[in-house]
């Protein structure tokens, strides 16, 4: 491969400027700065011009190859050549080389390869109004989404052999039935945890006993039913929005729709269902092996034995306790499905929609998991419970 | 072989490709030869192995046995440096562009020219105008996502991407399924013209009779496991296998030959 060369000279009162070797990608980098060279030093000072006389002659015989960068190149020259008042001869373009520098030619101006973004303060302001805009939106939409849903299973309760059953099933088991071990080993070590944590303050006031009030209250009222929730939302939220979104890009929403079947119906209600009923029972497995994790470590650092740990387990904690923690779950179920579920169906035609949004999916469940359980806090003070 | 064709320069070389597939072969022994500047078809029923053919002339199948020669390079044993080099020098078109979906069109063509080369970004941007002109895309379509584009346009502005490093043979993976009738003749005619002008190479996966009619030069028939024959149109309208005689026979290929030949009347 030749390297792209330019020379310049003057060939009685014409400016001759031969072009030789490859005038291609791999030396463009070096022909543009040899163009700028002549810029600044040849055209613009008029030197190669000869008083009026502005001819320019291009010569190509010794070019031998001519990419699309290179055409692009030779227009630069061309267009400088022009600017200067030169009238240009070109009398010997080999006929490829003539068709590139015609299509380099027309295709105009260059174009910008991004997407307008305004940077500074009022491109920051436009993004948080949009942002604000997007939230509100998205908000509504939802709104919208959990009142269609909720329709639908109303209009259900009256229609009850519409219902998917084989698919519920099959949720549950997806969802609850093989979600128990990571459920109990994460809550079992929860369970040590707290226990731990707790001894180690407890022993300082030799009130070690109440590492059992401690673990009792804390999970069966807040953290077994959280806990789970938000596994859940990753394992299982993630799923529905996943399984939904590749359904849509697949077109299979459109078709069942078609087909006469609403998606709520197929899709929607039996997940719903299948989380409520299996996130309570999930819950109550994390609060027992979140008990015993307890148990154990309270046996192994403060000599409590099992025994003693549910006498006063039985003192300490009344069943309102568990049941203020358990009501919840059912309530984070349908807020990890409609989630779920809701982000699925916004997926758009194109693949990478499913990876954003099974994402955002993911968050927004556990952010409104956590919203919720303030929520609940807030209620149950005002209750009294 | 006639001694015209003898002369002409082979860019793509195969002798005796196998691929199997668990025990699925799917080529026995399959030969090919691919000239400079021609615009060569490849035909064959679903699952004769057209485009694993494509994948393993590109380097994206290991072949189990058999050679591959493109451009001069061996691209079943070639060295990682030999593969990259070669890499530069041929561009493929997928069924659907293939497009990286996070980036603009712009963008796209720019990803194989800012992967090799070191060029400042004013001409970067100038080179996807050039490449967007070329497959007859309007400028403003350089800065959308593949998202916003319709099938058509994808599929040319997959072309610009292929075409962005210039390169001397270009890969087309069943270029016009998917177009509107219009459409895929504006696409042949696109193809031809370019193939022309840049003097390209063109290798072609195609189950469309229009196109095998309007821009193919040869075109060759995959059948039992090899290429069973090859050669311009009126070779394969006098060919006695049953498969091509019912692939180039076929109500379908009637109309096509039909308008090929008012084409050339007008």
């Amino acid at each position: 491969m030749a390297e792209g060369q330019l020379q310049a000279g003057r060939d009685g009162g014409v400016l001759r400027l031969s072009l030789t070797g490859d005038w291609t990608l791999a030396h463009a980098a070096m022909l543009l700065t040899r163009l700028g060279g002549l810029a600044t030093a040849g055209l613009t000072g008029g030197h190669l011009r000869d008083g009026g006389a502005a001819q320019a002659r291009l010569d190509t015989t010794g070019l031998a190859r001519l990419d699309t960068a290179g055409a692009l190149l030779l227009l630069r020259l061309y267009r400088q050549l022009e600017d200067q008042g030169f009238s240009i001869d070109w009398p010997t373009p080999r006929h490829e080389h003539r068709a590139l520098f015609n299509y380099a030619k027309g295709c105009g101006e260059a174009v910008t390869v991004w997407p307008k973004v305004d940077s500074g303060l009022s491109g920051w302001v436009q993004y948080l109004g949009w942002l604000t805009l997007f939230f509100l939106r998205e908000a509504r939409r939802f709104t919208g989404f959990i009142g269609e849903v909720t329709e639908t299973a109303v209009m259900m309760a009256f229609r009850p052999q519409q219902m998917r059953f084989t698919s519920m099933v099959h949720h549950m088991e997806e969802t609850g039935l093989k979600a128990l071990p990571i459920v109990g080993l994460l809550s079992f070590l929860i369970g040590m945890v707290m226990a731990y944590q707790g001894a180690s303050q407890l022993q300082k006031f030799g009130a070690e006993i109440f590492v059992v009030d401690l673990i009792g209250i804390s999970v069966l009222r807040e953290l077994g039913v959280l806990l789970t929730a938000i596994l859940i939302a990753g394992r299982s939220g993630s799923a529905f929005t996943a399984q939904i979104g590749s359904m849509k890009v697949n077109e299979e929403i459109a078709a069942m729709r078609t087909l006469g079947l609403d998606p709520v119906v197929v899709l929607v209600l039996p997940r719903m269902f299948a989380l409520m009923l299996t996130l309570p029972v999930l819950t109550f497995f994390a609060d027992i092996m979140g008990l015993a994790g307890g148990a154990l470590m309270a046996w192994n650092t403060l000599g409590i034995s099992p025994d003693m740990f549910l006498h006063r387990l039985h003192d300490a904690v009344a069943l309102r306790t568990f049941l203020v923690g358990i009501v919840k779950a059912p309530v984070f179920a349908a807020l990890i499905a409609l989630v779920g579920c809701y982000e699925g169906l916004r997926v758009k035609r194109d693949a990478e929609s499913v990876g954003r949004l099974t994402t955002r999916s993911v968050v927004q469940s556990i952010f409104l998991v956590i919203v919720f359980d303030a929520l609940f806090s807030i209620m149950f003070n005002f209750l009294g419970v | 072989m006639t001694e015209a064709a003898q002369q002409k320069e082979v860019v793509i070389r195969v002798r005796g490709l196998v691929n199997r597939f668990d025990d699925q072969t799917v080529h026995q022994g399959l030969d090919l030869d691919v000239y400079r500047g021609e615009v060569l078809g490849v035909v064959g029923g679903s699952g004769t192995g057209k485009s694993v053919l494509l994948r393993t002339i590109i380097g994206l199948n290991p072949a189990r046995a058999g050679s591959v020669d493109l451009l001069g390079t061996d691209m079943v044993n070639g060295s990682p440096e030999q593969l990259r080099a070669v890499r530069q020098r041929f561009g493929v078109l997928f069924q659907d562009g293939a497009l990286f979906s996070s980036l603009t069109v712009a963008q796209n063509i720019q990803v194989p020219l800012k992967e090799f080369y070191d060029l400042p970004q004013d001409l970067l941007d100038e080179i996807a105008a050039a490449k967007l002109h070329m497959v007859g895309l309007s400028p403003d379509a350089g800065t959308k996502y593949p998202a916003e584009l319709s099938g058509g346009m994808r599929k040319r502005a997959g072309l610009a991407r292929a075409l962005a490093l210039d390169p001397e043979v270009v890969f087309f993976d069943e270029p016009t399924a998917g177009l509107d009738p219009i459409g895929a003749a504006a696409f042949d005619q696109l193809v031809r013209d370019l193939q022309q002008a840049l003097g390209l190479t063109v290798f072609m996966v195609t189950h469309d009779l229009d196109s095998l009619y309007a821009i193919c030069d040869r075109i060759a028939v995959l059948a039992e496991k090899k290429v069973l024959l090859t050669g311009p149109m009126d070779v394969m309208l006098k060919a006695q296998h049953p498969w091509v005689v019912e692939y180039f026979h076929g109500p379908r290929a009637r109309a096509a030959a039909i308008t090929a030949t008012l084409d050339e009347r007008m």
